[in-house]
């Protein structure tokens, strides 16, 4: 691996005169909630965008002011709306994430909705990248305001045969999610595909190249585990204080890999049993990359995706995976058929650091001590499809 | 033409008619969007075809092929249809 070696560790930089904004994107609106660092009493801004199935909604962390929303609505076409003043204004990229024009012989994809959007490495401050539904990855050099296909594997015959069909995706269509840049290298990228496995590049998308080693795939069908096609990972995050560690929620489990090596671990094997280690979102600690979060849901049967048995739980793992501990102080007992996306779990940064969730059902959970004691910031939202937490200066 | 937009796509006219010109719907939809920047797309995809709940009626009679043929005397209705709930 190419990538270089200064430290980015990131270090608490104490509370004191720090706020904290949570960016709520949800199946009819985006909503924003202002707080201090007590994370006591929330401000709530919104609706923007009222109706838009918004399906992420990006603080730029270059510069803190800057808000990008993937958005579209039942009947138009998708888009991405802007902001530079932290929501109070809103204009529309010029030119959205499309898939190039196929030949006169061909049948083109059409983006249905742009799903993950991601800032670029710090010294590219006007970059995002973006990931759509079908699977196509995308960047933007202006902030936001033109998108254009980027990299191969858009129009890759061998990427097309791994993303599959629009019935090889979720029910809500097939993405490309988890864009990730490596902070120490800006060349070095992994994005996700549901379904179509973890992929990495080393030449700031020139290239990719799977990383499968040591994923399961579902038993019983007899399929190839080195195939991307069969592999559906939900949510990758890497760890900001060791960019050479990741983990994963995947359809098949929990787990972590620690460069260079190429092989995932599974270590949701460590969760209990009759619990499972099947869900969807995963958040990592942002200066303790032995500390991860998961929402474990119901992967039995006809995969119900409710929290197992009724009884909804974060579990942490504070030693890598070795160990995970439940934590459901303040939550529902009994009878909480919770339903989290991938998108729909983050950290801030406080000392002690605040864990977010909103669920299907429309409600946005915290913590405030790293998920000991858990709180309902708000209820009766719409489906909420993705909540991200920016710490501000 | 007169041209009636959808509640939906009114963020961007600020009206509910108006006036666009070409010798086809697809002409008609590009100087839409010349004066409303990013309208076509949100009614037309990159492969060109108009999108799942989107309809185009002239003159009543629904219109699903771009190079339909317009005259100016036409009437070219927007409608937003069956997204569900």
């Amino acid at each position: 691996m190419s990538t270089q070696t200064r430290e980015t560790r990131p270090t608490a930089q104490g509370d004191k005169g720090r706020r904290i904004v949570v960016l709520v994107a949800t199946r009819k609106g985006a909503w924003l909630f202002h707080g201090d660092t007590s994370r006591r009493d929330w401000r709530v801004e919104g609706p923007h965008f009222l109706g838009h199935v918004v399906s992420h909604l990006v603080l730029d962390p270059r510069d803190g002011r800057t808000l990008l929303a993937a958005a579209k609505t039942g009947h138009l076409g998708p888009t991405v709306f802007r902001s530079t003043d932290r929501g109070r204004s809103w204009k529309e990229a010029s030119q959205p994430p499309a898939f190039a024009k196929a030949k006169a012989d061909e049948k083109g994809r059409a983006v249905d909705h742009t799903f993950w959007l991601a800032p670029c490495h710090a010294n590219e401050p006007q970059a995002w990248y973006a990931g759509t539904s079908p699977q196509g990855l995308f960047r933007s050099d202006d902030g936001g305001i033109t998108w254009r296909p980027y990299s191969c594997i858009n129009d890759d015959p061998q990427y097309r045969e791994w993303m599959g069909t629009v019935q090889d995706g979720t029910p809500d269509g097939p993405k490309l999610h988890s864009i990730i840049v490596d902070p120490r290298d800006p060349k070095h990228l992994y994005f996700a595909m549901s379904g179509g496995g973890v992929h990495e590049s080393l030449d700031g998308g020139k290239t990719f190249a799977p990383l499968l080693k040591g994923l399961d795939v579902v038993e019983g069908f007899g399929f190839d585990p080195a195939q991307p096609t069969y592999h559906d990972p939900h949510c990758v995050r890497m760890c900001p204080s060791n960019p050479d560690r990741l983990y994963q929620q995947n359809h098949c489990g929990i787990y972590r890999i620690d460069r260079p090596s190429d092989e995932w671990v599974r270590i949701g094997k460590a969760m209990p049993k009759r619990v499972g280690d099947i869900g969807f979102p995963l958040a990592v600690h942002p200066r303790d990359a032995d500390t991860a979060w998961v929402l474990p849901m119901d992967g039995t049967q006809v995969w119900p995706r409710t929290s197992p048995g009724g009884k909804p739980a974060v579990y942490v793992t504070r030693n890598a995976g070795k160990t995970w501990q439940r934590l459901d102080a303040g939550m529902p007992e009994a009878q909480a058929w919770w339903t989290v996306k991938r998108q729909a779990m983050a950290v801030d940064s406080c000392d002690s650091v605040g864990v977010y969730f909103g669920t299907t059902s429309g409600e946005l959970w915290m913590s405030s001590d790293e998920g000991a004691q858990w709180t309902c910031m708000a209820r009766h939202l719409p489906e909420i499809y993705a909540v991200e937490a920016a710490t501000l200066s | 033409m007169k041209v009636r937009i959808p509640s939906a796509l009114r963020s961007y006219t600020e009206r509910a008619e108006t006036e666009a010109s070409g010798a086809t719907l697809a002409e008609v939809l590009i100087d839409l969007d010349r004066q409303y920047n990013g309208i076509r797309f949100r009614m037309v995809d990159e492969q060109d075809r108009i999108r799942a709940h989107i309809r185009m009626f002239v003159n009543g009679v629904q219109v699903r092929e771009l190079d339909r043929p317009l005259q100016t005397s036409d009437e070219l209705v927007i409608v937003q249809a069956l997204s569900g709930g």
